[in-house]
């Protein structure tokens, strides 16, 4: 029974279109995954070393102990965030002949195989493998090693025990920070205290006893709760919020454009790959702050132009290279629909356009580094309403990739092809590179003109560029809408 | 009037339709029968064009489909939940769809509630978004939305399926009342075979992407489907 499951987790795994698709993602996500345990790996090896040098008279352990608590809360908190018990899969298995019990048993132990316990266990092991090396007493840290793989596992199953529920999550909050207060104004060592506990289990390392029955208990405790609710009305059931219907009249004002406008704005805030995207404006508007505070940085005239560019074209960029792909659900739809493919593409231009603007607005405060710095940005915003808004759309016709709106943006790279990492280098180091070569030849205030200038050549072209990319995207049609109906 | 002449289509070597001549005149309700992969769904989207044929043409009143996108102005359709906007409440979607046919909020709400008992009081007002509808009520609510802007051709694939009986037989009733005054042309395509003998005066059989049968309806006909298709 249990080669059945793995056979199906295998299967699942390697046949997802994702998969089979993007080598090239995998690899990357791969990278990303190995760079972490690689990072815990080496403050694992190195971190005995590390503490002994910043404090010389204490003893390492005592020391990492102290930060313990910390590391779980930290975890956990993490966990919270992130970790989701994956119960909709076994959905086909529940009519087979397979006691329910088994199935629950099998999708808790699979969790204890995710990559938050694994992640873990890249600095324990070697942390207490040094620990060995360098003479502490064998069955002591043994003791110790597997009290904190007990304790991420506990933690795994205490995650899913609490999950959802928001007062658990404050606790922790609390936890944390009413923790690190107390510390700091020195009124209770709470990380210290919790310290000393980790210290007796070393020096009495019959204790892991203890921490397996905690462990054992909240195994139990998951499995109780999770045998129960085992039932398409319950565990399994997909919830369906409510609609929050905002008021989109304003949008009127745009004339025929506005029921696309409606659209996208509610595609935007209805759907959880976007939603979770919008986090990304402010990431890109802060972007500046990286820079501008930065001495090694702020003597580099180009870094205001990459500046410029992405934080007043974050969203231009982020909603623009997936254009049409967010529509692709329904693009069979649309093509039967009576309106000119034109006034669809403008509906999506000026979207990019007024984005563009209320980030330049947003971004004025970047004043305070200098008048230069606000220059540049509005000869960017200039630069991405005639330029770059142009060649994503351009960009667009070559969108070949559905994008199921229900999946979350994080490491979601569905819809990507090399088109969208390939568009990326003209947008931005394009005009990097123009203005870099007339601030040098010439001078800071031409180069600024330049990107500026550019940018009204290309909303002077508005019309005929749309004009001959409406044609492109009319001639790619067929194959948009054969593509859009692959599911990957 | 929507004619088809030397229609095919092709991927590959295998051939998936082939019509050398139809015409479907208009004011007929016409109904397109056939097994799984016969062509029915390609021929609606060759209509529709959303694929392209191989060789031939369709020409719906005088428009040819795939050179001009005349059509769309007096053709509404459904084919199937893609056609749907699942973010979007059935409000919403009713209001867009009106939108793009030249309906404002005050028309739509009045073409709406021709249809309250269609929909049955599931649809209006539930505050989900169509993505949240069970099948069936999806189903309704793109129906209704293929025949919003008075079109003067409607065409729905397989209309009947995953509806409640009562439904259906409101379906029947609408469908009939659109063709009573030999105006809108109606095309149908379904696997049930008492449901388009019913509703359609006309009646296409497709096996293989070849037309096999083209029958007047009339009291025998469902007989003799069920005896072709019983084999």
């Amino acid at each position: 029974m249990i080669t059945n499951f793995l056979n199906l987790e295998w299967k699942q795994y390697f046949r997802s279109a994702n998969w089979q698709k993007s080598v090239f993602l995998n690899i990357f996500l791969v990278l990303f995954g190995l760079y972490f345990a690689v990072c815990f790996l080496l403050v694992g090896i190195g971190g005995y070393w590390i503490l002994k040098k910043q404090f010389p008279e204490q003893d390492p352990l005592v020391l990492a102990n102290s930060f313990l608590l910390y590391a779980i809360i930290g975890d956990l908190i993490f966990r919270y965030l992130m970790q989701k018990l994956p119960v909709m899969n076994i959905k086909p298995l529940l009519t087979l002949s397979i006691k329910k019990s088994k199935i629950v048993h099998f999708i808790l132990i699979k969790s204890s195989f995710s990559f938050f316990n694994i992640i873990g266990l890249f600095f324990y092991i070697p942390f207490a493998v040094v620990l060995m090396v360098e003479g502490y007493e064998v069955v002591g840290v043994l003791g110790w090693l597997f009290t904190m793989i007990f304790l991420v596992q506990a933690a795994n199953f205490l995650n899913f025990l609490i999950n959802k529920n928001n007062i658990a999550f404050g606790a922790l909050i609390a936890i944390l920070l009413g923790g690190y207060l107390v510390q700091y104004f020195e009124f209770f060592d709470l990380p210290g205290f919790i310290g000393t506990g980790f210290d007796f289990v070393y020096q009495n390392p019959i204790t892991v006893v203890v921490f397996a029955a905690v462990l054992a208990m909240l195994y139990l405790a998951n499995f109780k709760q999770l045998r129960n609710e085992v039932y398409l009305d319950a565990l399994i059931s997909e919830k369906t919020k409510e609609v929050t219907a905002s008021d989109l009249s304003f949008t009127d004002k745009l004339g025929d454009l506005a029921p696309f406008i409606k659209n996208d704005l509610r595609l935007m805030w209805r759907n959880k790959r976007t939603k979770s995207g919008i986090w990304m404006l402010a990431l890109g508007l802060g972007y500046g702050l990286i820079f501008y505070t930065n001495p090694m940085y702020a003597e580099i005239d180009v870094m205001m132009v990459l500046v410029g560019i992405f934080s007043t074209g974050t969203f231009l960029i982020n909603f623009g290279q997936f254009i049409p792909a967010w529509d692709s659900s329904y693009y069979k739809m649309l093509m039967s629909q009576n309106f000119k493919y034109e006034r669809y593409l403008k509906s999506k231009f000026t979207i990019m356009t007024i984005s563009v603007v209320l980030l330049f607005l947003l971004g004025i405060p970047y004043v305070y580094f200098g008048w230069e710095i606000l220059a540049v940005h509005f000869a960017a915003m200039i630069y991405n309403i005639g330029v770059n808004s142009h060649v994503i759309l351009y960009g667009g016709t070559f969108n070949r990739k559905k994008i199921n709106l229900d999946e979350k943006a994080a490491f979601n790279f569905q819809g990507t092809g090399a088109v969208q990492w390939l568009i990326g280098f003209p947008l931005m180091f394009l005009p990097m590179g123009i203005f870099g070569l007339i601030n040098w030849l010439v001078s800071f205030e031409i180069a600024t003109i330049t990107i500026a200038v550019l940018g009204f050549i290309g909303v002077a072209l508005h019309k005929k560029l749309m004009a001959s990319i409406t044609k492109k995207y009319i001639k790619n049609k067929y194959v948009m809408i054969h593509a859009f109906n692959q599911e990957n | 009037m929507i004619q088809t002449t030397q229609l095919s289509k092709k991927y590959g070597k295998a051939e998936v339709l082939h019509i050398e001549s139809l015409e479907i005149p208009t004011g007929q309700s016409f109904g397109l029968v056939g097994n799984n992969g016969a062509g029915k769904t390609t021929y609606f989207n060759i209509l529709l064009d959303l694929i392209r044929p191989t060789t031939g043409a369709i020409v719906n009143h005088d428009i040819q489909v795939n050179e001009s996108e005349e059509w769309k102005s007096f053709t509404g359709s459904f084919i199937d939940e893609s056609f749907l906007i699942g973010y979007l409440t059935p409000e919403e979607y009713f209001e867009f769809i009106g939108d793009l046919r030249g309906m404002n909020k005050a028309d739509v709400t009045k073409f709406l509630s021709q249809f309250d008992e269609f929909f049955n009081g599931e649809i209006v007002g539930k505050k989900k978004y169509l993505r949240d509808l069970s099948k069936g009520n999806q189903k309704k609510a793109g129906i209704v939305a293929a025949m919003m802007g008075n079109p003067q051709v409607v065409i729905l694939d397989e209309p009947f399926a995953n509806l409640d009986p009562t439904t259906q037989i409101r379906l029947k009733i609408i469908i009939k009342e659109l063709t009573e005054n030999r105006k809108v042309t109606v095309l149908i395509s379904s696997h049930d075979l008492t449901h388009v003998t019913e509703v359609c005066e006309r009646i296409v059989v497709l096996d293989n992407g070849n037309v096999v049968k083209d029958i007047a309806t009339s009291a025998e006909t469902l007989k003799e489907l069920e005896s072709y298709f019983s084999v």
